[in-house]
């Protein structure tokens, strides 16, 4: 067992059916693995909680926060749903896009930045809501880009 | 004026609630003493007789549930109490809310609603994106447990990965026990084979942080707050074109002009009022003449809509219905599980036909197709996510319906690129594999 396997055995013992604890594996594990889940990763996960690589695939394709492909050293998540939509979301989108000169599912060429929209994050009463790396800056205008840009590539 | 009112959120502008002793200072945990030292029916009753509908959006009686609940020595084997804490319908951040500035009070709620069922095992299923909101319950939660509150029930705060559908209650649960979450066939109901095939009772953040209250002041007194038949506060997101979006606890009942113009300030930059989505971005749309409507369970349904999550989304006159309809169910498209086939193949031919009408290549046969997608796919689904995908785009055709025909034939936009909302990309648009095929007339 590595160490990754261990932590996902330590995480599973709260649970009466060790399997509950897939998604803290394939957490942990992304963590590990630079922010996304390589099919190595997946064996990993699998072998700890005596599950199928098969079915901890089958769990992490469904859910959206578990990456199958490389994403950049930082992540710019900008929500589009209708809340924020309707006070300029898009506007923030765009000005992400030309700051970064990528596309929404797009890395930057120098491997440092992900730009991608996403669903719902329930901050819906600041909107727009711009999640970097897992925290929520809220709200986020199209002015705020610049500097935002600045910070992640130097930092 | 809209009578401001705590409940739920009481204490917690004047204290740091997120702190034990903070909490304790202000009676917390002193009803976890007393409920335990009622008998599980009497601590069922009093929630029974205070009325308290569920908060988490399909408003169901809470004491109701609770006696649903087979007893672990009758099940023969552990029961478990589950709290939803998947917040995500859009519109709505108010549990959120709640997890960050009372997370003891919620936990109190938890505990009580164990000791009510006799279940010995608490989780909390938080949607994955709330980090911060996680890192607070954790926290509040360890010294919880250190303070000897939690007595002999575990407690296990599971985090989500970013899926709507987790906030179904069976696909919450499937999720939780370690599957893809996708929503289970019912009957069995929860309370009698939920998770891991137990006796389950699965409530709202929400609703669990009610349970402190009625059993501190009793059932009489908790009543007296709000309309009679949904007694008690809810807390109201309030989102879009609104001067002072937030969350506002109110009696349940506030009207939405109160909402909209007294608490929210009304709809900035001297905009007119165009559209009201009460209940999260699922819930048929409401017309500006429908405004007086008290924002309850039963006022909003009888006026032909939800309360849901009481999500209030407030949509000012720059914005295009068929764009608008087309993002909400690029949303209901994406996070369609794929269990069954209504709501799969329908998500995407509303989206298809949406497509087509925005970009004014559509004509009467496909609207009218479109409506008939709708009709096709409500009440087929085995959950109510076929529902809400339908819902927003059937009310949208209804009530703007010369909106939607004046994109047709060749008309295109009437916003013509000024929409509010004009060009808003979804996820899904992103990765979008079915090729968008001609939809036949």
């Amino acid at each position: 067992m590595s160490q990754l396997q261990d932590e996902i055995r330590a995480a599973a013992e709260p649970y009466p059916d060790k399997k509950s604890a897939v998604m803290s594996g394939l957490r942990m594990a992304q963590h590990q693995y630079g922010g996304w889940l390589p099919p190595e990763a997946l064996v990993e996960v699998a072998e700890a909680l005596d599950l199928t690589p098969a079915h901890v695939q089958s769990v992490a394709s469904f859910y959206d926060m578990y990456n199958l492909a490389p994403v950049g050293e930082h992540v710019v998540e900008v929500c589009t749903n209708i809340s924020c939509a309707l006070v300029g979301a898009q506007q923030v989108v765009d000005a992400f896009s030309e700051e970064l000169g990528i596309e929404p599912g797009e890395t930057s060429e120098d491997g440092k930045v992900t730009l991608r929209t996403i669903e719902c994050a329930g901050g819906c009463g600041y909107a727009p809501v711009v999640v970097l790396d897992h925290r929520y800056r809220e709200p986020t205008r199209p002015e705020d880009v610049r500097g935002i840009v600045e910070e992640l590539r130097n930092g | 004026m809209a009578e401001h009112a705590h409940a739920v959120l009481a204490g917690a502008d004047e204290r740091d609630l997120t702190k034990i002793s903070e909490y304790r200072a202000v009676g917390g945990y002193a009803t976890l003493e007393k409920a335990r030292g009622m008998s599980r029916e009497a601590v069922i009753e009093e929630i029974s007789n205070a009325s308290l509908r569920g908060r988490g959006g399909a408003g169901f009686p809470m004491g109701r549930k609770l006696s649903l609940v087979q007893p672990p020595e009758a099940a023969g084997k552990p029961t478990y109490v589950v709290a939803n804490a998947d917040e995500s319908e859009p519109g709505s951040f108010k549990d959120r809310e709640i997890m960050s500035r009372v997370p003891h009070r919620f936990l109190e709620g938890c505990l009580i609603a164990a000791h009510a069922i006799g279940s010995k095992h608490v989780f909390v299923y938080i949607r994955g994106e709330y980090l911060a909101e996680f890192d607070v319950l954790k926290a509040a939660a360890d010294e919880a447990r250190d303070a000897g509150v939690l007595g002999d029930v575990t407690l296990v705060i599971h985090r989500g990965a970013g899926a709507y559908i987790c906030g179904e209650e069976t696909a919450l649960l499937d999720s939780l026990e370690g599957k893809r979450g996708q929503p289970r066939p019912r009957p069995p109901f929860p309370p009698v084979a939920g998770l891991y095939d137990a006796p389950t009772l699965i409530n709202n953040v929400q609703t669990l942080a009610n349970v402190p209250l009625i059993i501190d002041l009793g059932a009489a007194e908790y009543s007296k707050i709000g309309p009679e038949a949904s007694p008690g506060t809810v807390v109201y997101s309030l989102s879009g074109n609104v001067q002072r979006p937030g969350n506002y606890e109110l009696p349940l009942g506030t009207t939405l002009r109160e909402l909209i113009y007294d608490v929210g300030g009304g709809i900035p930059n001297g905009r007119q009022l165009k559209a009201i989505i009460p209940g999260g971005s699922s819930v048929p749309v409401f017309t500006p003449d429908q405004i007086d409507t008290p924002a309850d369970f039963d006022s909003i349904q009888k006026a032909g809509s939800f309360l849901g999550s009481a999500a209030i989304i407030v949509v000012d006159d720059r914005a295009c219905m068929v764009q608008l309809a087309l993002r909400a169910e690029k949303f209901y498209m994406h996070e369609s599980c794929g269990k069954c086939t209504p709501c799969r193949e329908g998500t995407r031919w509303m989206v298809n036909l949406l497509e087509k009408i925005e970009s004014g290549e559509a004509g009467h046969a496909d609207l009218n197709l479109l409506r008939n997608v709708c009709d096709r796919v409500e009440g087929r689904s085995l959950c109510a996510l076929g529902d809400f995908a339908v819902w927003p785009v059937r009310s949208y055709i209804d009530k703007y319906r010369d909106e939607f025909e004046a994109h047709l034939d060749g008309a295109g936009c009437p916003y013509g690129g000024e929409s509010s909302v004009d060009g808003v990309m979804a996820p899904v648009d992103l990765h979008r594999h079915l090729p968008l095929t001609e939809v036949p007339a």
